[in-house]
């Protein structure tokens, strides 16, 4: 064959191999791509990890302060058998204080539960993702080996061929997809910042109103959980009604008391 | 064979069809140095409806080499002449 066809087929393959040379090769694009996917996907699952490991500490937690309610309950009930009013009232008081504690830990716990789920889906989905790419890479990448060995990108150079821009897409498909990893990394960065897993520690500071608040709902619950106590011990609502009146809190030996639960 | 018309995409057709398609080819690269424009347009139709009446259309999606290039329906003599030409329409 030597007429057109041959001719400019000839001419095209001639310029492929200069244009060849220029090129940026996709096929480490692809590579790079995927690389940082990993990395992506990576810091994904350790967000996942560091929230089931808040998730736990919040559990430890919440365990610790309820059987130190639970204890504070049985020292309430002690004092009170020993006449001790003024230190069943102190114990209760406290017991109530953690309560408050526990009730705002276990709301805590369950949105951070919420978001682990959450997050094992997206990084379960990313996962697929991430697998699926690593095929399609591996079919452009053989694919344009074997076009790279026909020389024929010059056909793509000049703007007239399809194919180049198919791989121009499966790069910008690429990197859509790595800017989405980076956005939900990103995400994942929030979540850590969002207070989500601060520290509990910081559980007990409240402002002044709000501190005063507890405490007045606080002394209810203690009163009434006193006045159970004695209808306990007692036995009846008379003996409960004298054991109020009388209880007036030994003031000498108040901060031996003190000192006492403090140790607890 | 992996056929490209320029412009349009690419056909496949049988090697059995090619001595066909050559003569039409050799027709229109005669009129061509012989600066027959009105037979270089009259063949070149005729070459491009062979080519696809005889090729199976490729997806666009397939990455297949062209092994064959013909110039696009609207090409004239000298666009094509210019192609033939060692720096051709595409510099470099």
């Amino acid at each position: 064959m030597s007429g057109v066809m041959k001719r400019m087929g000839m001419i095209f393959r001639a310029k492929a191999n200069k244009a060849l040379d220029r090129a940026e090769d996709p096929r480490e694009t692809l590579d790079y791509s995927y690389q940082k996917q990993l990395e992506l996907l990576q810091k994904v699952r350790r967000g996942v990890a560091d929230v089931a490991t808040s998730r736990k500490r919040l559990e430890l937690q919440l365990n610790q302060l309820q059987s130190q309610s639970g204890k504070l309950e049985d020292q309430g009930r002690k004092a009170l058998a020993l006449g001790r009013e003024d230190l069943a009232r102190e114990a209760l008081s406290r017991r109530a204080s953690l309560q408050q504690q526990v009730s705002d830990l276990e709301v805590q716990h369950q949105t951070l539960q919420g978001e682990e789920e959450k997050l094992t889906l997206a990084a379960q989905r990313l996962q697929a993702k991430v697998d699926a790419f690593r095929t399609k890479k591996e079919t452009i990448k053989a694919t344009y080996t074997a076009a790279q060995a026909q020389t024929r990108i010059a056909e793509s150079f000049s703007g007239i061929s399809e194919e180049m821009s198919d791989v121009g897409l499966a790069i910008q498909r690429a990197e859509d997809k790595t800017a989405q990893l980076q956005a939900r990394a990103g995400a994942i960065d929030e979540l850590l910042a969002s207070g989500a897993l601060d520290d509990r520690s910081g559980l007990g500071s409240k402002d002044d109103i709000q501190a005063e608040l507890d405490r007045l709902s606080g002394g209810t619950d203690v009163e009434l959980e006193l006045q159970r106590m004695k209808a306990e011990l007692a036995g009846g609502p008379s003996a409960q009604q004298q054991a109020i009146e009388g209880g007036a809190p030994g003031t000498a030996q108040q901060p031996q008391t003190q000192h006492r639960f403090d140790k607890q | 064979m992996i056929v490209r018309i320029m412009g349009e995409g690419q056909v496949k057709v049988a090697d059995s069809r090619l001595p066909e398609l050559n003569k039409l080819d050799d027709e229109l690269l005669a009129e061509m140095e012989g600066g027959d424009e009105a037979g270089f347009r009259r063949t070149l139709g005729a070459l491009l409806d062979a080519v696809r009446r005889l090729g199976e259309p490729l997806p666009d999606e397939a990455l297949e080499p062209s092994e064959l290039i013909l110039p696009g329906d609207d090409a004239t003599l000298d666009e094509v002449r210019q192609m033939l030409r060692d720096d051709g329409l595409i510099p470099g």
